[in-house]
């Protein structure tokens, strides 16, 4: 037993410099608003990403459930993923241009139970942040589910995780998918800003530029930052939850 | 304890450590560097943009039903922070005290 003592002595350490670190800024006096804002889609455009979002809800609500079902010890590990996406959303970080914004954490969930069920977990996130937090909104949460909870994990899972199952270091594999999955969620974000709003001159495709522009380099560091941390946190499972992994087919990667 | 682990991938807890170095730099960094900038989020860019390419759009046309002001939006997101953190505490915690346990 007295071989906690040291680990329990640097987590401490760790945790009191995050702490330190967040006491002295402003990270938390104003609302991240990564997501697009009630309002910031016309009627049309609104109702277009609902539609588009409701067949991965219920594909991603009937897996869910089936997993409560038939693998019910699974529920920690969704928790889990869960919990990451929540925490890692609420957290505002100021990124590299002097605006700020925040990471997704929808890879881990991503690597352990496949996209369709972080687009149910994701969108329980969105759903808080809009009707509590007026971060988000009702009429452009089909459009936010899209690119955080559906469009970035589906290409991070299909692009990057399975093509690279097996084939490099878990580690890499781990980092690839939670970096292309946050960074995704905001390519996403500014071709529906895009979409809805070219450019008088240069159409679709330069105000995309200027949108992807905003978004997306603000992201970079951020989604490295994520990237690292998903890492850390799979291998503690590879470490601690065999018995989870192996049922999800994850042992041996 | 930590030493005849089967997994053959796990990390030292150099790799752990050195990992959260390198995440708390990319995430200070900017805050150091760029001393009294306005972090003011993404958002109020895209929507200057939005206002630039469309004058004409009525973003109002629906509005937040609730907007909390800013001490109390502070609280809210760190009650999504904790709970989220509750769940990968209770989990992690689980797990360790089980493999504590099997050791």
């Amino acid at each position: 037993m007295t071989t906690f003592k040291p680990r329990w002595r640097q987590i401490g350490a760790a945790l009191l410099a995050v702490m330190l670190l967040f006491a002295n800024q402003t990270v938390w006096a104003k609302p991240a608003q990564m997501h697009i804002m009630e309002g910031f889609l016309p009627l049309g455009w609104a109702i277009f990403w609902w539609a588009v979002a409701i067949p991965f809800w219920v594909i991603g609500f009937i897996q869910i459930r089936k997993i409560l079902k038939e693998k019910p010890e699974q529920r920690l590990m969704l928790g889990m993923a869960g919990g990451f996406i929540f925490i890692l959303s609420a957290l505002k970080i100021p990124s590299v241009t002097g605006s700020s914004s925040h990471p997704t954490g929808t890879g881990l969930g991503v690597m352990l139970f496949g996209p369709f069920v972080v687009t149910i977990l994701g969108t329980i996130a969105l759903i808080f942040q809009a009707l509590l937090l007026a971060h988000g909104g009702i009429s452009t949460l089909g459009a936010n589910s899209v690119s955080m909870a559906i469009g970035g994990p589906l290409i991070a899972y299909y692009l990057v995780w399975l093509p690279l199952k097996g084939r490099v270091p878990a580690w890499a594999n781990a980092f690839l998918t939670a970096f292309v999955a946050d960074l995704m969620t905001y390519v996403i974000t500014s071709t529906q800003l895009a979409l809805a709003f070219p450019n008088p001159q240069t159409g679709v495709l330069g105000s995309w530029l200027t949108f992807a522009g905003i978004f997306a380099v603000t992201q970079l560091p951020l989604a490295i930052a994520e990237g690292i941390l998903i890492v850390l946190i799979f291998n503690f499972l590879q470490n601690n939850a065999e018995t989870e992994l192996r049922e999800l087919g994850l042992e041996s990667i | 304890m930590t030493t005849d682990t089967p997994n053959p991938q796990k990390f030292s807890k150099k790799i752990y450590i050195i990992g959260t170095v390198l995440i708390l730099i990319l995430v200070a960094m900017p805050l150091l560097t760029i001393r009294n900038a306005d972090f003011g989020g993404t958002d109020d860019l895209a929507s200057e943009t939005i206002e630039t390419l469309a004058p004409d759009y009525n973003y109002k046309w629906i509005t937040n039903w609730w907007a909390p002001e800013s001490e109390t939006e502070s609280a809210l997101f760190a009650l999504q922070a904790t709970a989220g953190g509750l769940l990968i505490g209770y989990a992690a915690g689980y797990w360790k005290g089980r493999k504590n346990r099997a050791d």
